[in-house]
């Protein structure tokens, strides 16, 4: 389905086992206990939500509505270097959605997606708070401002040679 | 009490306070409408997320418009329920739900029945002015339940159900915004989840989202074929429910007219469930004293209390979250299992016929008895002991579309020998009903004596957990009941933790038992429906002359020749099952 | 700060580390260490400035000087020069874009001169992970004050009287909140500081966590004080890492101190805080909403009443401030609800603070008194518009805010002038839209938004937005109808009076805001099929004016949809009906002849 099938071995498990402990295993603190797991594994596939709702006594139902409900976390691994463009107004008025474009007609992926190699995730957040430097591109913590359609090649130039 | 004074649609009134103005306008004749809201006023089970805002009106002072449901009268508050503002918004409402649903109301299976359809024709809605895109999902189908979510309007009423009534956890809102909707984890399959069948969230959807399984055409296919012994049984709830279907009070008792309408249908015997449960009563009953007997005589490994298994939801419900605990319920199969071992085995030798030429059809309230009839370890040789599981909504559909005129049937009575049956099979139909004609049959064998009085009130009502202590003679024996699943759940930890003493428990997954089961008629919020049909159930027992079990003579025959004795080896083959640990079974696709 | 003679500020807010300000830091100080100057220059990184647009920045004090877009590299030159010969690096500073003069100054900053830095006093000034800089700077003075010299009633009396509302969006009175949520009696009682700063285009509230944590700190703690709660909660945006980093730093350093946890003080007053995470949600700015959220559940509103300051966090009356309202507390009690209160117009009391963006000179986060017009925001602080454009429109209050046009210039900003003008004060965001921007794709840009961060709990929010959007859309396209602007009007009226939560019942604001003030631009969408910004690609033609075509056939041979008809120098000519209005064949041209009508 939504999530790629992967099996966890008993010492991921014990991993999130200790994650759900290090929050005395309550269910109050799902969404923490969530972000720590995102932090260990990348993405949030099935068998980690019900080892979560396993731990925290609750169902895997509800932990998946709360995981389909807010974008910070994701059911698909993200690309070996996430991109993100910045989708706030300010940067939205200085051309976003263009530079947007042409992210997506080079790396021929939608948003929300990865490209076929693994490499390349793209994503839109709303104002990383760096306006000043609108329309403001993000490829994992670095952050890349004035970014105009014909600078996006050399962006990607730059991980394609790593 | 703090009284509140308000004036609505010019009308002037004094409610009491916390009185919502949806029900401040009932007082004085005004029925504001509503969809996502549902109140079992009975059984204190509320849904109001005030998400579909259909019921808003305009209260004097305020920016927006009031959610009728939720909001509170307070004092001097002035309402108005239909002005052109709330008319229009609620209008333009309904056209926006209308513009995400399907339009397929021709062919959809709760057309006629669906709340959604009557309030839209209700508020004249004649032309969709916003339209565009609608929601789309996978269509689910599960051996009980069909899940169309495209038909899903976010009322919520089934989240509820599942999660704070029955506790079960299956279903939860997914997604945001637009796409957002009402599915199991990863929106995988039914079948895939914990899901239990009880139904409930099919009983209060208001639309066609959530409906059953059909098997009228399979039943029809049956009837047909000249080679096929199509036998029938009916479960008790059914005869208290099903002429609501044919505009009948709720509580009218159609017993007769049902077997008629049956026989109408084709079916070559007609027989009861209610025998079925006296013959439950028979072995459940001897294994609660011999359990009993044990512990008395000082046997630190019985277990106690005992619980009933006639509740397929229940069952499947403590396989998958109970499964340490699955050596505690009786191992005694439900009624409708063991009406289709017995007919298939002692009625189908009788017939001189092959139980692969019989066809038992049962009509049920439940949707888990879909399940159940399918599960394998009920088949011999892959040949179900029985073939399917109707709705009693099913046959009232199979009925008119045989052209029965229902209601000017002459009553008609059930064949024997599996036809006959006593008050205490009668009253598996509502919660207490199977530990009342446990106790019945258990006193008599235990205590020797012949009851006084057959009825006991203490274990009667419908609040969510009773106890009772019923006087053996001297030996006072504990009793546990809980109806709705969450409340088995907070029982079974009890027993669980060591902190209850009960001797023997009676579950039943529906709230208010089988007569409020999932495949029942739609009560539609009306909770004084369940009232009237458990009236019903036990009328029909105070009616019948036999009220024990054990002096069902059909059975006491059926004991002499084929069985044996209760518990014996032949009946442990034909008439008790074992449980499954099914917490491991969900699957991820 | 007294040992050293100089001290060289550089900014640490998100944006300038997004220009490797961290990397100008280490060259600064390695610099200064290795000339021997360590025990007379001090080195700061320091919370936002502000002046975004020209970040990295570095100030010099005590002589103000301000130093833009400053590159690692330049470090070197900086401390040679200015440092040691005491001669400004003139490349470096300022230019005002109007006179083209370099300012020496700060001081003398347009972009400074109209603020007015309350809740912003520390940001740019102290090292936001040094508690003893926040403390030199009257920090923690105001907790002090409450707790030994004020009783609780009367420190709620003072906030009420300084006039203080929420900076949030909705703009409720912080003592009233205080005193009801005082009034609810209970064992356990929350304060929480809603930090889930999710309008697009807005970093206030980031930017003070990030400049000045403890004043939020000192602040909740006051509040706790007053509404008699032990434990205070931080709502905050996962998407803000160095916020979270600096308010773990200032929580323990607070700690450390005594001025949370146990006996805060010694008088007996307990007060601790901790943080919880949201997770990419717009509508958990709503209360409710971030109550549901913080208990681990979906973030979905619920109706009010009961408001939270009855029945909040695990069913405990709870107090929920933004960052914002919290950071101006400390300053009202150290320095009176009278002189608070003679700051802006007669119901809004104070300054507010903006993040101004868009089509903008100077973007940046400002701090200004209420009852400033929007003419001095925009000119005189923001420095006009970006290359001599005209100015078209200013939005305010993000999604749910609208539009103010040229006649709201003068308009003094306050609450009630804002709603009166159709928008709203929201959290803060401000921006600035020229000539070439299109309104009906601006109202869709805002729709868009509302349609993915509606929670879908109520149809109107869920499905109306949607259909909202939809109709945009079709406009955007030149396939909208006169019909088709009266369902507009009406559906937003409709989803505005009957939304569940402030999400939906705001969400069509930027509708008919732009409405109300371009309904021209509908107009020409629907009639002409024309955009008269050229924003909207479906309704851009390509033409060749045959005047300057020479027939080189370049534009012809880079068509990728053979569009272009026409001989070698010969005219050619664009088929409207094949171009798909990609835009090559005017970038290929050379001759100027290619135009969009």
């Amino acid at each position: 389905m939504a999530s790629i099938n992967i099996k966890l071995n008993d010492q991921k498990i014990a991993q999130l086992q200790a994650i759900c402990k290090e929050f005395n295993n309550d269910k109050g603190e799902l969404i923490n206990v969530l972000h720590k797991a995102q932090h260990l594994f990348g993405y949030l596939p099935a068998e980690v939500q019900e080892v979560i709702a396993k731990e925290l006594n609750t169902s895997v139902a509800h932990v998946y509505g709360v995981v389909s409900f807010y974008s910070f976390f994701t059911m698909t691994p993200k690309g070996e270097y996430p991109i993100s463009i910045c989708m706030g107004t300010a940067c939205y008025v200085r051309g976003a959605e263009k530079v947007l474009d042409e992210f997506k007609r080079i790396l021929k992926v939608k948003v929300g997606e990865t490209t076929g190699d693994g490499k390349f995730s793209l994503s839109c957040l709303r104002c990383v708070g760096a306006c000043g430097l609108a329309p403001v591109v993000m490829v994992g913590e670095k952050v890349y401002g004035r970014v105009a359609p014909d600078g996006v090649k050399d962006i990607l130039d730059e991980y394609l040679k790593q | 009490m703090e009284m509140i004074n308000l004036t609505i649609d010019n009308k002037k009134i004094q409610v009491e306070k916390g009185t919502s103005l949806l029900d401040a306008a009932k007082t004085v004749g005004i029925n504001i409408p509503t969809l996502c809201y549902l109140h079992l006023h009975d059984l204190d089970i509320t849904n109001k997320p005030a998400g579909c805002r259909i019921c808003v009106v305009e209260v004097k002072g305020r920016r927006n418009l009031a959610p009728a449901c939720v909001t509170e009268c307070t004092e001097g508050m002035e309402v108005n329920t239909h002005n052109i503002r709330v008319l229009n918004a609620r209008k333009t409402v309904m056209e926006l739900i209308l513009s995400d649903h399907p339009t397929d109301c021709l062919v959809c299976a709760k057309s006629g029945n669906c709340e959604l359809q009557s309030l839209a024709h209700e508020l004249g809605i004649r032309k969709l002015h916003y339209q565009g895109e609608q929601s789309h999902y996978r269509e689910d189908t599960s051996p009980a339940i069909i899940r169309d979510v495209d038909k899903c309007i976010m009322c919520r009423r089934c989240e509820m159900m599942c999660n704070d009534v029955q506790t079960v956890g299956v279903l939860s809102a997914v997604n945001r915004g637009f796409m957002s909707v009402v599915a199991p984890a990863f929106e995988m399959n039914l079948d895939h989840s914990v899901c239990t069948y009880c139904g409930q969230c099919v009983a209060v959807c208001p639309t066609g989202a959530l409906t059953e399984v059909d098997h009228t055409n399979s039943v029809i296919r049956a009837l047909a074929d000249p080679s096929k012994t199509v036998i029938v049984q009916t479960a008790p709830a059914v005869r208290a429910a099903l002429g609501e279907e044919f505009g009948m009070e709720p509580g009218t008792l159609v017993t007769g007219k049902l077997v008629a309408a049956l026989r109408r249908l084709g079916f070559d015997y007609v027989f009861d469930t209610d025998f079925a449960a006296d013959l439950t009563i028979m072995e459940e009953g001897t294994e609660l004293l011999d359990r009993l007997n044990r512990h008395l005589s000082g046997d630190k490994d019985v277990k106690l209390p005992i619980l009933t298994s006639c509740c397929p939801g229940w069952v499947n419900f403590f396989e998958h979250q109970f499964p340490e605990m699955r050596d505690i319920p009786s191992t005694a199969r439900s009624p409708q299992q063991m009406f289709g071992s017995i007919a298939k085995t002692y009625f189908a030798d009788k017939l001189g016929i092959k139980r692969e030429n019989m066809v038992v059809v049962s009509i049920m309230p439940c949707l888990a008895k879909k399940y159940e009839c399918a599960r394998d370890e009920f088949k011999v040789d892959g040949n179900p002991d029985v073939d399917f599981a109707v709705s009693t909504r099913e046959l009232a559909n199979l009925i008119k579309q045989s052209n029965i005129d229902f209601n000017s049937l002459d009553d008609d009575d059930f064949d024997r020998p599996l036809g006959e049956s006593t008050g205490a099979g009668v009253i598996f139909g509502v919660t207490g009903g199977v530990i009342e004609a446990a106790t019945r049959t258990a006193y008599e064998v235990f205590t020797g004596k012949k009851l006084e009085k057959v009825e006991f009130q203490q274990l009667r009502g419908m609040e969510w957990v009773r106890s009772a202590t019923v006087d053996f003679d001297g030996l006072p024996i504990k009793i546990g009941i809980a109806h709705g699943l969450g409340n088995a759940r907070k029982l079974l930890e009890d027993v669980r933790d060591g902190k209850a003493d009960f001797h023997a428990i009676e579950i039943m997954a529906c709230p208010g038992g089988c007569i409020g089961g999932g495949g029942q008629p739609l009560h539609h919020g009306d909770s004084s429906i369940l009232k009237a049909r458990t009236a019903a159930i036990y009328r029909e027992d105070e009616s019948k002359v036999i009220r024990k079990s054990h002096e069902n003579p059909f059975i006491i025959q059926l004991y002499e020749e084929f069985l044996g004795k209760p518990c014996s080896h032949k009946s442990h083959q034909l008439l008790h099952t074992h449980y499954f640990d099914k917490s491991k079974a969900v699957e991820i696709e | 700060m007294a040992t050293f003679k100089m001290h060289l500020l550089v900014c640490g807010g998100t944006g300038c580390r997004a220009s490797e300000s961290e990397n100008l830091f280490h060259n600064l100080r390695t610099g200064i260490i290795q000339k021997g100057l360590e025990n007379d220059v001090q080195v700061l990184t320091t919370g936002c400035f502000g002046f975004c647009e020209k970040g990295p920045i570095v100030k010099v004090l005590p002589d103000n000087t301000f130093y833009t877009m400053v590159k690692p590299e330049d470090a070197g030159e900086i401390i040679e020069e200015h440092i040691i010969k005491g001669r400004k690096v003139q490349r470096l500073l300022y230019v005002n874009p109007l006179t083209s003069e370099k300012v020496e100054d700060s001081k003398h900053m347009g972009f400074y001169r109209k603020q007015l830095r309350i809740a912003l006093r520390n940001c740019g000034f102290i090292d936001p992970e040094n508690i003893d800089e926040y403390i030199a700077r009257d920090g923690y003075a105001a907790l002090g004050t409450c707790l030994t010299e004020m009783t609780p009633e009367q420190v709620i009396e003072l906030m009420k009287k300084s006039g203080l509302r929420g900076r949030g969006g909705g703009g409720f009175p912080t003592g009233l909140k205080w005193e009801i949520t005082r009034a609810s009696k209970a064992d356990q009682k929350y304060v929480v500081c809603n930090a889930d700063e999710g309008d697009p285009g807005a970093f206030m509230d980031r930017s003070i966590l990030e400049g000045d944590p403890h004043s939020v700190i000192e602040a909740m703690a006051i509040c706790g004080y007053c509404i008699e709660a032990t434990k205070g909660l931080v709502y905050i945006r996962a998407e803000y890492p160095l916020a979270i980093e600096r308010l773990k730093i200032a929580i323990k350093q607070a700690r450390e101190y005594g001025l949370l946890g146990k006996d805060i003080l010694g008088t007996g007053f307990d007060f601790d805080i901790e943080l919880r995470y949201g997770a990419g949600a717009f509508v958990c700015g709503e209360e409710t909403a971030l109550i549901h959220s913080m208990e681990g559940f979906r973030g979905e509103p619920t109706v009010k009443p009961p408001f939270p300051s009855v029945s909040g966090y695990n069913g405990k009356p709870t107090n929920v401030n933004n960052v914002e309202t919290f950071a101006n507390v400390p300053v009202i009690i150290n320095r009176g609800a009278e002189w608070f209160a003679s700051i802006g117009t007669e119901k809004s009391k104070g300054t507010k603070v903006f993040a101004l963006a868009g089509k903008i000179n100077n973007v940046g986060l400002i701090e200004v008194p209420m009852g400033i017009t929007l003419r001095e925001v925009i000119y005189e602080i923001g420095g006009g518009i970006k290359e001599g454009k005209k100015f078209k429109a200013v939005q305010t209050g993000g999604p749910s805010g609208g539009c103010l046009t040229e006649k709201h210039l003068d308009t003094p900003i306050d609450y009630d002038n804002l709603i009166a003008a159709g928008s709203m004060m929201g959290s803060g965001g401000m921006i600035v839209m020229d000539e070439d921007d299109c309104m009906v794709s601006i109202a869709k840009f805002y729709l868009d938004f509302t349609v993915e961060e509606s929670c879908g709990k109520c149809a109107p929010c869920r499905i109306g937005n949607k259909r909202l959007n939809e109709i945009l859309e079709k406009i955007c396209k030149g396939e909208g109808s006169m019909e088709d602007i009266a369902l507009l009007r009406n559906l937003s009226n409709v989803v505005k009076d009957t939304s569940l939560c402030g999400l939906g019942q705001t969400s069509p604001n930027p509708v008919l805001s732009t409405l109300d003030n371009f309904y021209d631009e509908y107009l020409a969408h629907v009639n002409e099929r024309k955009c008269p910004s050229g924003q909207c690609k479906a309704l851009l033609q390509y033409w060749i004016e045959p005047e300057n075509c020479v027939g080189c056939t370049a534009c012809a041979r880079n068509c990728p949809v053979n569009a272009i008809a026409g001989e070698r120098k010969g005219v050619h000519i664009i088929d409207q009906a094949t171009c798909i209005k990609c835009g090559a064949c005017m970038e290929k041209c050379k001759f100027n002849a290619v135009f969009i009508k």
